[in-house]
C-alpha cells in the first residue's frame, strides 16, 4: 500500500477538487487556469520522479507503477497542459461554467493516468468510465444544440461501448477465473489448447474487448461517433478526445492485449489478424471520408479514425509476431507521442483561427497565408506532419512502425498504410492551399491571447524536434515497453 | 575530414532560406542577394571539391566522408560522401541552384517566399546526392515535395494548382513504394548504410524477402522521378505550369534524382535483378524515346515542348543504366549531366521569351530571330546540344551511352534496340529544329518589333551555360574520368 507511488494522481485529484472549491469563492476565472496548470506541472514532477520504479503489483495487484505507466502519465498530463495552455479565448464561451471545464479535464486526465497505470480487468474499467464520464459532461458544455447532440450521440454510443467491453471482461473472467492480467495470461497457458472452436467463450471475450476499445480509439466499424462527437463538441475537447483519450485507450489494449493475451502463439495470431484488419479498413474508411469534408473539425475527425489506423498496424506487428522473435512496440508509443504534439499543434492553430472567424468551414480558412503568416505556418507544418513527410515528426512515427512491421513480416500491411498515407496529403493539402493560394474574404490579423501561442510554438517544435533528433524519445519509448518480458 | 565540406554545401541553402524568411521588410533587393551568396558559397567550395577531388587509381571511391551516429534504435547514421557519379551531380545542382537564382531576378511576386522555397528545394536535392544513409536518403527525397508544391502552385501559371497536386501526389505514390522498399532492405540487412549494402552483395539480401519485390518496390519510387514511360504523365504539367526557374531545378536535377536512385540503389545493390529485368526495362527506354519524341513533334506551347523532349532524353539514360555496362552507365551519368545544363538553357530561354514576347503558342511567333539576335543565337545553341550536334556534351553523352549499348551483351538484340533508340535522334532534330524556325524564322512580324533582348545579367547566365556545353562537348574527359572512377566499382558489381 504505497501512497507515495501514486504522488501524480493524489496531486491531480486534490488539484481538481481544489479549483471546483474555490470556484465557489473567487470570480476570476483566470485563476482556475493557472492552477489546473499548476496541479499539471507538480503531478509531473512527481511522475518524473517515478521513472525507473518497477512495481508492477500495488493494491492488490490492481495498479502497477513501471516505466510504461509513466511514460502515458507524462503524455496525459503533458496533453492536458496543452489543451488548459490553448483553451485561453476559447474558455469565453463556457458562460459560468469554466471553473467545472478545468476540473473536468482534470478529473478525465486522472482516469487517463489510471488507465495506464491499471492491471487488472476491473480497474481498467472503473479509470476508464471515470474518463469516459468526465468526458461526455465536456462534449456538452457549449450548451448549444449541436454540442447537446455531440455529447448524447457519444453518451449513449459510449455507454453502449462500455457495455460491450464489460461483457467481453465478463466473458473472459468466465473462461479463465481471474481479473488480474498476468492471473489471466498464466490460466491461458494452463488452459492447454486454444482454439476458436475449444474456447469459443474466450474468443468471444476477447472479441467483444477489442470492440469496447475500439470504440474509444475510434477505429472501424466503431467510428460512426467520431465525426459527430468531434464537431459539436468545444474545439478544445474535440482536441483533448482526438489525442488523450486515443491515447488512453491504446494504453490500456497495450496492457491488455500484451500482458494478458501475449501467449501463446495462436491467441496473439488472431488478434493480431483481427488488428490488422481493422487497421487497413480505418485507414482506407478515414482517409477516403476525410476528402469530401467541407469542415475542418469533421475532416481532423476522419483523419484521427485514419491515424488509428495506423497505430494498429504497430498491434498487429505484435499480435503476429513469432514468439521467438517478439519486441516490445516501442513504434506505438512513439507514434502516439508525435500524433499528440501534431494534432494538439493542428487543434490549437483551428482553435485561435476559429476564434476570429466564428467559422469551422474549410473555405473560410482563404488567406491566411497573408492574414497570419506565422499561424499559417504553424498549422501548414503540423498539417505535413500529419501526412508523413519529413523533417517533421509524423514521418519518423511512420517510418519506426513501419520498420518494426516489416520486420516481422507484415509488408502488405505497410504498402496499404504508405499508399494511403499518400490518399491523406489530398485532403491536409487542401487546407494548405485554401490558406496560401485563395484571396482572403476579410483582411486583419487574428488575435489571440499568449498562452495559445505559447502552446502552439511548443507543439510545432515538438514535432520539429521529434523529426530530426528522435533518438531520446524513441529510448524512452524502448524502455516503457520493457516491462513487457517474453 | 578536417572541414566538413559536404555539410556546408549541404545546409548553406537551407540556413539561407531561413535567413531570408526572417527578413522583414519589402526590399527586394535584399532577399535576391541572400540568395545569390547562399548559393553562390556552396558553388564555389562544390567547384572546390571538383577540383580536389582523387582521380587517381588507388584512391577512394567515396571521398570527403561524414560519418556520426544519429538515431541509436535505429541503426542509422548522418552519413554524407561523394563518389565519382554524385560528386558531378551536386556541383550541377549548385550550379543550377546558383543560376536559378539569377533566373528569377525578375520576380516580384512574394520574393522572400519564393526564394525561401528555391533555396530549401537546393538543400533537397543535393541531400539525395550526397547522402549515403537510406534513412536520409529518403528524408532529402521527401523534403523536395512541399517546397515544390508551393513554389509550382503559387509563382505557376495555366493549371497551376491542378499540376502541383498531381505533382505531389506522384510523388507521394512513388516514395511510398520507395519507403516500402527501403524499409524491406533494412530489414533483411539489418543496415542502413548504402555502401555496406552495395559491397556486402546480394547474399545479404536473399535470405529473408525476396529480392526481386524489394527491386522492383525501389525502381517504381525512381521511374515516377524519372520519369520512365507510363509513370510520365506528371512531368508535362509540372514543367509547363512552374516558374522558369523551378523549371530550370525540376527538369535540370530534380528528374536526375531517379537516375541517379536508379543506378546507387537498384543497380548497384540488386545485380541479378537488373540483369534478369534489363530487357522489359530496355524496350520502356524505348517506347520513352520515340514516343517522348513523337508526342513533342505535336507540341504548340515551347515549355510544353521542351518538358516532353525531357522525356525523350531520359529514354536515354534508362537505356545506359539498364544496358549495363561500363560505357553506357558513364554515357548515361554524364547525360545527365548534360541534359540538365541543356534542358536547364533551355527553359531559361523559353521563360525569357515568355516573359519579353509574352506568347507562348509557337504557331503567333516568327521571325524572332531579327528583333531578339542574342535569345535566338544562344536558344539555337542550346537547341543544337539537345539534338546531340558534335562538339555540343549533347554529342559526347548520346554516343557514350549508344556505343555502351551497342556493344553490351546484357540483353539478346540489344544492338537493334541501339538503332530503334538513334532513331529518336532524328525525331529529335525534328522537333528542335521545327520549334526554332518556328519561332525565329520567317517572316518579321511587326508585332514583336518592341520586344527586349536579353539584358546583362541573362546574358551572363547564358553564356556561362553555353561555356559549360560547349567545354564538356569538346573535353568530355573533365567530366567522364570523375564518372568512370564513380561507375568502375559499381560495374565490379555487376560482375563484369
Amino acid at each position: 500500500m504505497n501512497l507515495a507511488l501514486f504522488k501524480p494522481e493524489i496531486a491531480l485529484a486534490a488539484t481538481a477538487v481544489l479549483v471546483i472549491l474555490l470556484d465557489l469563492f473567487i470570480k476570476q476565472k483566470a485563476v482556475m487556469r493557472y492552477l489546473s496548470l499548476a496541479g499539471l506541472v507538480v503531478a509531473g514532477v512527481f511522475a518524473v520522479m517515478l521513472w525507473g520504479s518497477n512495481s508492477p503489483a500495488l493494491f492488490n495487484n490492481m495498479l502497477a507503477a513501471d516505466n510504461f505507466a509513466v511514460f502515458f502519465k507524462l503524455l496525459f498530463l503533458g496533453i492536458a497542459f496543452l489543451v488548459i495552455l490553448g483553451s485561453a479565448d476559447y474558455e469565453n464561451k463556457f458562460a459560468g461554467f469554466k471553473s467545472e471545464y478545468y476540473a473536468l479535464i482534470l478529473l478525465s486526465t486522472l482516469g487517463m493516468m489510471l488507465m495506464s497505470s491499471a492491471t487488472d480487468l476491473i480497474s481498467i474499467f472503473i479509470a476508464l468510465e471515470l474518463t469516459s464520464v468526465s468526458l461526455y459532461v465536456l462534449v456538452s458544455l457549449l450548451k448549444d444544440k449541436k454540442s447537446t447532440e455531440a455529447a448524447l450521440k457519444y453518451l449513449l454510443l459510449g455507454a453502449i461501448a462500455s457495455a460491450v467491453l464489460l461483457y467481453g471482461m465478463a466473458l473472459v473472467f468466465g473462461t479463465t477465473g481471474q481479473t488480474q492480467l498476468t492471473a489471466i495470461a498464466q490460466s491461458v497457458m494452463g488452459l492447454g489448447n486454444i482454439s476458436v472452436s475449444g474456447n469459443p467463450a474466450f474468443y468471444l471475450g476477447i472479441v467483444l474487448m477489442i470492440a469496447g476499445f475500439g470504440f474509444k480509439i475510434a477505429a472501424v466499424p466503431f467510428q460512426m461517433w467520431v465525426p459527430d462527437v468531434y464537431e459539436g463538441a468545444p474545439t478544445t475537447i474535440t482536441a483533448y478526445l482526438s489525442v488523450g483519450s486515443k491515447a488512453a485507450g491504446f494504453a490500456a489494449i497495450l496492457r491488455v492485449f500484451f500482458s494478458a493475451f501475449a501467449t501463446p502463439f495462436t491467441v496473439s495470431h488472431d488478434w493480431g489478424i483481427i488488428f490488422a484488419v481493422l487497421s487497413v479498413i480505418s485507414m482506407i474508411v478515414g482517409n477516403v471520408a476525410a476528402i469530401p469534408q467541407t469542415n475542418i473539425k469533421r475532416m481532423l475527425g476522419y483523419s484521427s479514425i485514419a491515424q488509428a489506423g495506423y497505430l494498429m498496424v504497430g498491434l498487429a506487428t505484435f499480435g503476429l509476431a513469432m514468439s521467438s522473435t517478439m519486441v516490445a512496440e516501442s513504434g506505438l508509443l512513439f507514434f502516439l507521442a508525435s500524433y499528440a504534439l501534431t494534432n494538439l499543434g493542428t487543434f490549437i492553430a483551428v482553435i485561435v483561427i476559429s476564434n476570429k472567424i466564428n467559422s469551422d468551414n474549410i473555405a473560410d480558412y482563404a488567406g491566411m497565408g497573408k492574414r497570419s503568416p506565422l499561424l499559417a505556418l504553424a498549422l501548414t507544418l503540423c498539417l505535413v506532419s500529419l501526412i508523413g513527410i519529413p523533417p517533421a515528426a509524423g514521418f519518423m512515427a511512420k517510418f519506426y512502425i513501419f520498420s518494426l512491421a516489416v520486420q516481422h513480416g507484415l509488408l502488405w500491411l505497410v504498402i496499404i498504410a504508405a499508399i494511403n498515407s499518400v490518399i491523406s496529403a489530398y485532403y491536409y493539402l487542401r487546407v494548405v492551399k485554401v490558406m496560401w493560394f485563395n484571396q482572403p474574404t476579410a483582411v486583419g490579423k487574428v488575435p489571440s491571447s499568449i498562452t495559445p501561442k505559447i502552446a502552439l510554438v511548443i507543439c510545432c517544435l515538438g514535432v520539429l524536434l521529434l523529426g530530426i533528433i528522435p533518438g531520446l524519445v524513441m529510448k524512452l519509448a524502448e524502455l516503457a515497453t520493457s516491462i513487457f518480458t517474453f | 575530414m578536417d572541414f566538413n565540406y559536404l555539410s556546408t554545401i549541404l545546409f548553406l541553402p537551407a540556413a539561407g532560406a531561413i535567413v531570408i524568411a526572417m527578413m522583414k521588410g519589402k526590399d527586394e533587393k535584399l532577399y535576391k542577394w541572400l540568395a545569390v551568396v547562399f548559393t553562390a558559397i556552396p558553388l564555389a567550395l562544390a567547384i572546390y571539391l571538383f577540383v580536389a577531388f582523387d582521380r587517381s587509381t588507388g584512391a577512394a571511391t567515396m571521398q570527403f566522408q561524414e560519418n556520426y551516429l544519429w538515431i541509436a534504435p535505429l541503426n542509422s547514421y548522418y552519413h554524407l560522401g561523394v563518389d565519382g557519379l554524385s560528386l558531378p551531380l551536386m556541383l550541377l545542382t549548385t550550379f543550377l541552384g546558383f543560376l536559378a537564382v539569377l533566373i528569377s531576378w525578375k520576380v516580384h511576386e512574394r520574393p522572400r517566399e519564393f526564394f525561401a522555397w528555391l533555396l530549401l528545394l537546393e538543400t533537397s536535392i543535393i541531400g539525395v546526392f550526397v547522402s549515403l544513409d537510406l534513412l536520409l536518403f529518403f528524408i532529402m527525397w521527401e523534403i523536395e515535395v512541399i517546397p515544390m508544391y508551393f513554389l509550382i502552385s503559387i509563382w505557376g501559371s495555366g493549371r497551376k494548382g491542378y499540376s502541383a497536386t498531381k505533382y505531389v501526389i506522384y510523388t507521394l505514390f512513388g516514395s511510398a513504394l520507395m519507403l516500402a522498399g527501403i524499409l524491406s532492405l533494412y530489414f533483411t540487412t539489418g543496415s542502413l548504410s548504402m555502401m555496406d549494402i552495395a559491397n556486402g552483395g546480394l547474399g545479404m539480401v536473399q535470405t529473408a524477402m525476396p529480392a526481386t519485390a524489394i527491386f522492383w518496390l525501389l525502381f517504381i519510387g525512381f521511374a515516377v522521378k524519372l520519369p520512365m514511360f507510363p509513370l510520365h504523365t506528371w512531368l508535362p504539367d509540372a514543367h509547363t505550369d512552374a516558374p522558369t526557374a523551378v523549371s530550370v531545378m525540376l527538369a535540370g536535377v530534380l528528374i536526375k534524382m531517379g537516375g541517379y536512385g536508379m543506378i546507387r540503389l537498384c543497380v548497384s545493390m540488386f545485380p541479378l535483378q537488373a540483369q534478369q529485368y534489363a530487357q522489359i526495362l530496355i524496350i520502356l527506354a524505348l517506347v520513352g524515346i520515340i514516343y517522348g519524341a513523337a508526342v513533342t513533334l505535336v507540341q504548340k506551347d515551347i515549355k510544353r515542348l521542351i518538358a516532353y523532349s525531357s522525356i525523350s532524353h531520359m529514354g536515354y539514360v534508362l537505356l545506359g543504366i539498364f544496358a549495363l555496362g561500363e560505357v553506357s552507365l558513364t554515357g548515361a551519368a554524364l547525360q545527365m549531366f548534360s541534359h540538365g545544363v541543356v534542358t536547364g538553357l533551355l527553359f531559361a530561354m523559353a521563360g525569357l521569351v515568355i516573359h519579353n514576347v509574352e506568347v507562348r503558342d509557337l504557331s503567333k511567333l516568327g521571325g524572332l530571330g531579327r528583333q531578339v539576335p542574342i535569345i535566338m543565337a544562344v536558344f539555337v545553341i542550346a537547341g543544337l546540344a539537345s539534338l546531340g550536334l558534335p562538339t555540343t556534351s549533347g554529342f559526347a553523352a548520346e554516343f557514350l551511352i549508344f556505343l555502351g549499348s551497342y556493344t553490351s551483351g546484357v540483353v539478346a538484340h540489344l544492338n537493334v534496340y541501339t538503332i530503334v533508340a538513334i532513331i529518336g535522334v532524328v525525331l529529335t532534330a525534328g522537333y528542335i529544329l521545327w520549334m526554332l524556325q518556328q519561332a525565329f524564322h520567317g517572316p518579321v512580324k511587326a508585332k514583336f518589333n518592341g520586344v527586349k533582348d536579353a539584358n546583362n545579367l541573362e546574358k551572363v547566365y547564358m553564356f556561362v551555360m553555353v561555356a559549360v556545353i560547349m567545354l564538356v562537348g569538346i573535353y568530355p574527359a573533365i567530366l567522364t574520368d570523375v564518372f568512370n572512377a564513380g561507375i568502375t566499382p559499381i560495374v565490379k558489381l555487376i560482375g563484369g
